[in-house]
């Protein structure tokens, strides 16, 4: 397959950008739920991330992506203990989805030519140690929601059904976009966001135009567009590696968790997700930026991103909730 | 005119035939001989989808009579699986689910064009627009006869990749795009591609300025949002049209094209009604797809896991379900009988079920009279915004519809978009009669629409209750009062729920009798908070 879009190529939409390098640092943030109407370059930044995330090592052939022998489940029947490197599985979810495609169920196939009674895994089985995409998430429909949810909390998935009693782990960011003209997001799906952003079509015309240009030296000059971006990519690449050992070095004083406390509680975030999330973000936005320890500015910088999702809704507010917490930043923070 | 949508539409077909990449066409008009003889230029082995096609169509899945006529797997190659051209007829009862998935399959690779054949009638019956942004070009045959017809002549076209782009020509066609109030990033593409498609079937190495006003035309008079102000011909005579002639001979990297002229060409084609056109592309937004009943009859809805059951009356068989019920003893039963092939017994057959849910849909129909915007238009506004994040919470639809003046507005058609709904809600503005009466036919109009969608209509109605303006606008109290009760008595016929808030400072008796004739609930509430009056509303709808 023609690799995508390279992400060091994508014109502005820096907020995005920086959103999905985060959570590239750090899986444990969550996430990034991408609003915008149609035409942003949103599937695009979701595809280029792809192929941007390091590989990770997996035991070959596993159907969940272990990383070590002992962690390939029974049923998988794998033979090898061999690893090689993969890349980071981008698992697309797409709308419509059945149950059995998204959780497994039994295969069919197996059970009809060879009377066995065998899990065929689903896509939460290939998304495990990588990423969920959901292109229009606010589409999705709710059964498949709620399946969502279950397995995000809990990080396994449980099927239970023909006959199988089968769990195995499904650890996974999930990537969602949508355009929010189209229907909102359950407040619950919201939150299992980590950062969560808003895209909109460059206004200034030079902007636009270095858009299409780039979108159409892809296009047409395919090959000598990938190799001009490649180093580019590589260089990112490296830099969320280098980023992502740093991480463990960093220093957070009290100082800054007070900040970060005082701005969730002057917000009103619900639960402490918001906290956390915050906190992770600004850490590895410390550790992209190669700073050693995390300072306010750290937490400023990302604070919309991780908060802005997680207000209570106040449908008499009529500024956006990411105004609000802009506004509420800068009265906490100064 | 109508002889030029038709050139426009060949046209368009021809480009795509040059450029997959262009992503497909969508042509909206009614199943006729017209439609045919541009369908009979797509070529022949193109494969045709249905709106309700399933993913084991699209993707591939088990090929159930040849897996168990051969004894092996068999599997069947889905639709996307096969490149080339795909036909989707009906196009505008595509399910939102079905647009995204093609969307999918047209950003991955340029290996398809999609087609669109979009019967719809109703102006906000069409193509998903996730899909129509995806379709580089839209034509609309509805005006075109058979007398508009000419034939295309074949064209032997050169290499696209012999074409050269001018270097100016990406900024113009961003520019013009920018000018029509064209946001996506995708038409100044699709322009370019278009441009460049149109120089190699004209034989060209270079585009020239007839290459761009079509790719303009093609591309940019269907996605504009505004019309550009024109300035030159209104306030001073015409600019001399520069003279396109002789652009073989112009400098070999730039066009000497005004970017008012390929305006001009855009405008040519723009639509009288644009404005209108406009509001109801926003109506679509909201709605996300012009499918009709999506959840009408019980046999479709959510699908449920399926039950072990007797085949009777229209129950239909779950036949994987049935076979992987089976499944597990095949080899059990082979030994039993010694009869090769499938063993399925009556105990394995399994039904399918759905769980089918209405969706609610709560009408807003609110007074912005004069008396009402005086005292509470503020507060029932306020009201509305606050029941509206709970219909957001329990996924509700709403709808909202304002009445001043002398006729009712349909502010905001059913939507679960709370964005949307916000912004049309704080725009409403207050003064005027009370058209009571004109008010409720608009909200029953959409009631019965929506009924029509499989929806469970409510209609919230909050007044001050002095009708005072009659259905056919005239300033007749008694009239109103008449004609008010009249449509009451047909809603309730109907069998539309309703609520009737009196937002009056006094209870009004009149709207106390118009309650009982609608069969509704009544909610007097002077001197109400917004808060106090959402939690009687969702009092009286019961939960």
């Amino acid at each position: 397959m023609m690799q995508p879009f390279p992400f060091s190529a994508i014109v502005g939409q820096e907020e995005m950008k920086l959103a999905m390098i985060l959570t590239a640092i750090d899986a444990s943030i969550g996430g990034v739920l991408v609003f915008g109407d149609r035409g942003t370059g949103k599937s695009t930044a979701v595809r280029a991330l792809a192929a941007l995330l390091p590989p990770i090592t997996a035991i070959k052939g596993c159907p969940i992506n272990s990383a070590s022998a002992k962690n390939v489940p029974a049923w998988a029947n794998l033979k090898t203990k061999r690893t090689h490197e993969t890349p980071t599985p981008v698992v697309d979810l797409p709308l419509g989805a059945t149950e059995d495609r998204v959780t497994g169920a039994l295969d069919i196939e197996k059970a009809l030519t060879k009377g066995e009674k065998a899990f065929q895994p689903g896509l939460l089985a290939r998304a495990n140690r990588g990423y969920l995409y959901i292109d229009e998430v606010n589409l999705l429909e709710d059964h498949i929601v709620d399946l969502l949810l279950d397995v995000a909390q809990s990080g396994e998935n449980v099927v239970e059904r023909e006959g199988l009693s089968i769990r195995h782990p499904a650890r996974f960011v999930l990537v969602g976009s949508g355009n929010p003209e189209e229907g909102e997001l359950r407040p619950q799906l919201l939150d299992r966001f980590g950062l969560s952003v808003e895209v909109a079509s460059p206004k200034d015309v030079a902007t636009r135009v270095d858009v299409i240009k780039r979108r159409d030296a892809f296009e047409n000059d395919y090959a000598a567009f990938m190799l001009r971006w490649q180093a580019e990519d590589a260089a990112i690449r490296d830099r969320i590696l280098t980023a992502r050992a740093a991480l463990t070095k960093l220093k957070t004083s009290d100082k800054t968790l007070t900040d970060v406390a005082e701005l969730c509680l002057a917000l009103g975030s619900d639960g402490l997700r918001g906290e956390l999330t915050l906190l992770k973000a600004a850490r590895a936005y410390a550790a992209w930026r190669d700073d050693t320890a995390l300072t306010r500015a750290h937490v400023k910088a990302v604070a919309p991103m991780a908060l802005r999702h997680r207000l209570r809704r106040d449908p008499l507010d009529e500024a956006g909730s990411g105004t609000r917490v802009a506004r509420t930043v800068e009265e906490v923070l100064g | 005119m109508a002889n030029e949508v038709w050139h426009h539409a060949t046209r368009a077909l021809q480009l795509l035939g040059l450029d997959p990449a262009l992503g497909g066409i969508c042509i909206r008009a009614r199943s006729g001989p017209v439609r045919a003889r541009l369908t009979a230029m797509i070529t022949s082995d193109a494969r045709r989808l249905h709106p309700t096609v399933s993913d084991e169509a699209l993707f591939g899945g088990l090929d159930l009579s040849a897996t168990l006529a051969s004894g092996h797997m068999i599997r069947e190659k889905g639709l996307l699986e096969t490149t080339g051209t795909l036909v989707l007829a009906m196009a505008e009862r595509a399910t939102t689910g079905l647009a995204a998935r093609l969307a999918v399959a047209l950003d991955r690779n340029a290996d398809h064009t999609l087609i669109a054949l979009d019967e719809g009638a109703e102006p906000d019956e069409c193509l998903n627009p996730k899909l129509a942004e995806r379709l580089a070009f839209r034509v609309d045959l509805s005006d075109c006869s058979l007398q508009d017809i000419t034939e295309t002549r074949p064209t032997t076209a050169i290499d696209l990749n012999h074409v050269i782009v001018p270097a100016d020509l990406i900024e113009q066609l961003t520019r013009i795009a920018h000018d029509l109030g064209i946001d996506s990033m995708r038409a100044p593409l699709f322009a370019l591609r278009a441009a460049r498609a149109n120089a190699a079937l004209m034989g060209r190495t270079t585009i020239t300025a007839e290459d761009v006003e079509i790719a303009c035309t093609l591309i940019f008079a269907h996605r504009a949002t505004r019309v550009p102000e024109p300035e030159m011909q209104d306030e001073e005579p015409p600019a001399p049209p520069p003279d396109q002639s002789d652009d073989s001979n112009g400098p070999e990297d730039s066009l000497d094209l005004p970017d008012e002229l390929l305006l001009e060409a855009v405008r040519a084609m723009l639509p009288d009604n644009l404005l209108e056109q406009l509001a109801a592309q926003k109506a679509r937004a909201g709605r996300g797809n012009g499918t009709g009943a999506a959840r009408k009859g019980n046999r479709r809805g959510r699908p449920l896991p399926s039950r072990a059951g007797r085949i009777s009356d229209g129950a239909r068989i779950d036949i994987i379900g049935t076979l992987r019920a089976a499944a597990p003893w095949q080899t059990i039963r082979r030994n039993a009988t010694g009869r090769e092939g499938l063993h399925i017994r009556p105990d394995d057959i399994r039904i399918k079920r759905f769980e089918e849910k209405s969706d609610r849909l709560l009408i807003f129909t609110v007074d912005a009279s004069g008396s009402s915007a005086l005292t509470r238009l503020a507060e029932a506004k306020g009201a509305v915004e606050i029941l509206l994040a709970q219909a957001y919470a329990r996924r509700d639809h709403v709808a909202l519809v304002a009445f001043r003046g002398t006729e009712a507005e349909l502010l905001l058609p059913p939507t679960r978009s709370l964005v949307q709904t916000k912004r049309r809600l704080a725009a409403l503005p207050g003064g005027g009669g009370t058209p009571l009466a004109a008010g409720m036919v608009t909200a029953f109009e959409q009631a019965i629409q929506a009924t029509r969608r499989g929806m469970t209509p409510t209609i919230a109605i909050l007044t001050d209750g002095r009708a005072n303006i009659a259905l056919d606008g005239s300033a007749d109290r008694k009239q109103a009062a008449l004609d008010a009760q009249q449509i009451a008595r047909v809603l309730r016929a109907h069998g539309t729920d309703a609520i009737v808030i009196d937002t009056g400072n006094r209870p009004e008796p009149a709207l106390r009798n118009l309650a009982q004739t609608l069969d509704a609930a009544y909610l007097p509430l002077p001197r109400a908070d917004a808060e106090r009056l959402s939690k009687s509303v969702a009092t009286a709808l019961g939960d």
